[in-house]
């Protein structure tokens, strides 16, 4: 791999900016740098200047290229210990004051995190009656969380951390299998609004219960974080949930104080303050 | 045995391992003293879906606790960090961690060659570069962008390893400063933490 110097990278970032009112200029330098010298050689460019050039005389590539400069990787029930407490401590906390559940998945990828709180929520009883909302920055990678089809191969994964959340039926019952891929159940996501939302240039646009934002934020720096749980903050009802990946930390952002940490170990927090 | 260039203007070492190096990183850990004055960071191959326990094994025997990092969290003397299970760990220029889930690198996340290389953007010429057993290639890469950046790159002697893949791979790539069995390794530790102690 080439080495890349930041002064491109800052160049691409304001080409972007400029022309397509979407703002990298806060996104954690180390990987964000990886990401764009993969697209250097996934298409054969010499340098970040013929990148940028080709960004700006294409929109169709720059949507590409966003697909390509964002980071999808994901799986189902992702630290299975997490779901557990999301569904034997925070969602039953949230039912003795509240009839149905709001939840948003701020940054859900290909949606794989979205099937296992549908799951979760039906195996509770009360899938129908919950209000989801699924976004993300990249509209392909919505396009292939709508269609919930992912490769088998993946399944092994996502069937195992079912077993660990100790769900109550057999994980292959919610997804049929077809030439190599997993077809989900479309029953489950039926009630989904799944759109197009940056978390960085958007607006603030609903109140929840749940923001599940996990893994998403650590592609930010601090500044951009800070930003970022701003605006979460502001989409969460007082007394609603924060979850966020393991490895992530509030604790040097301005707002933390207006959340108490429910449960360290997974990322749990608690808006206690407006 | 003696180390020529050993002097007080390092600010880090990091540490990359994988097949068969746990013992060796636990003797080391064992070995260094406790007032050891830089960082050590640590990318080791784990298991990917095991978030707890190792951590908790290399702190038993170590002399000081290991610490699996939160992102963004600051680099601090002294310390011994851990690439946390799943994540890729990035140092990002001011001496920050950086994680992240991508695509495994070498089939490993975290990938050693991610943490090594970003290290020696980030610290260059003041780094440190450890290669221990391992049966793959990840972290030959790293080792030589250490190298290029002017920092002190150490294998494990593949005489030594358990699986001598992984230092062999660096040593064909890189002109390595030293090629140690894990005593000499844990000596010039040793001496190293001596020249900042005045
Ligand atoms: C690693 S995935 C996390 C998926 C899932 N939440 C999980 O934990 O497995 C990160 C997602 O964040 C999205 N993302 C990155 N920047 C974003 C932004 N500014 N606004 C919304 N989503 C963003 C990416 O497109 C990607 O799908």
């Amino acid at each position: 791999m080439q080495e890349i110097h930041i002064v491109d990278i800052r160049k691409l970032a304001e080409t972007i900016k400029e022309k397509y009112n979407y703002d990298f200029t806060n996104y954690a330098m180390s990987s964000f740098k990886r990401r764009v010298s993969r697209i250097l050689e996934l298409y054969k460019f010499n340098n970040v200047e013929s990148l940028i050039k080709k960004i700006s005389e294409s929109e169709a590539y720059f949507q590409e290229f966003l697909s390509e400069i964002t980071v999808n990787v994901t799986e189902m029930f992702r630290d299975p210990s997490f779901w557990r407490v999301l569904r034997d401590k925070i969602i039953p906390n949230i039912l003795l004051n509240h009839q149905k559940i709001s939840i948003w998945h701020a940054g859900c990828s290909s949606g794989e995190e979205v099937y296992s709180m549908a799951i979760l929520l039906k195996e509770m009883g009360i899938l129908e009656s919950s209000k989801i909302v699924a976004t993300d920055i990249d509209p392909i990678i919505i396009e292939k969380a709508k269609k919930g089809v992912y490769p088998i191969k993946n399944m092994d994964l996502n069937d195992k951390n079912y077993l660990r959340v100790q769900g109550t039926e057999d994980f292959n019952k919610y997804y049929e299998e077809k030439n190599g891929y997993a077809y989900m159940d479309k029953s489950l996501v039926e009630n989904v609004s799944f759109r197009i939302h940056d978390l960085v240039n958007g607006m603030v646009f609903s109140k929840f219960d749940i923001v599940m934002c996990r893994n998403v934020m650590i592609y930010f720096n601090q500044t951009l974080q800070n930003d970022v749980l701003k605006k979460l903050h502001e989409s969460i009802f007082k007394y609603g949930y924060l979850a966020i990946g393991s490895k992530e930390s509030l604790i040097w952002c301005e707002i933390a104080n207006k959340f108490i940490v429910v449960n360290n170990e997974e990322k749990v927090y608690k808006k206690i303050k407006e | 045995m003696r180390f020529a260039d050993i002097n007080d203007s390092y600010r880090a070492v990091v540490i990359g391992g994988s097949a068969g190096s746990f013992q060796g990183i636990t003797k080391i850990l064992s070995n260094i003293p406790e007032s050891f004055p830089l960082p050590i960071i640590m990318c080791l191959h784990r298991l990917k879906h095991v978030r707890n326990g190792f951590m908790e094994a290399l702190s038993i025997k170590s002399v000081k606790p290991v610490i699996e990092p939160y992102d963004k969290e600051g680099i601090k003397k002294g310390k011994v960090y851990l690439a946390p299970a799943n994540y890729h760990m990035y140092i990002e220029l001011g001496h920050t961690f950086a994680l992240s889930t991508e695509s495994m690198v070498n089939n490993s996340r975290p990938s050693i060659d991610i943490t090594l290389e970003s290290s020696a953007y980030s610290y260059k010429q003041r780094l440190i570069g450890i290669l221990l057993s391992g049966a793959n290639k990840d972290g030959a890469i790293g080792m030589k962008t250490i190298k290029e950046k002017g920092g002190l790159t150490i294998v494990q002697d593949p005489a030594e390893c358990l699986i001598d893949t992984m230092p062999t791979a660096a040593l064909r790539i890189t002109e390595i400063d030293y090629t140690l069995s894990i005593e000499n390794i844990i000596k010039f530790l040793n001496e190293l933490a001596k020249k900042y102690s005045n």
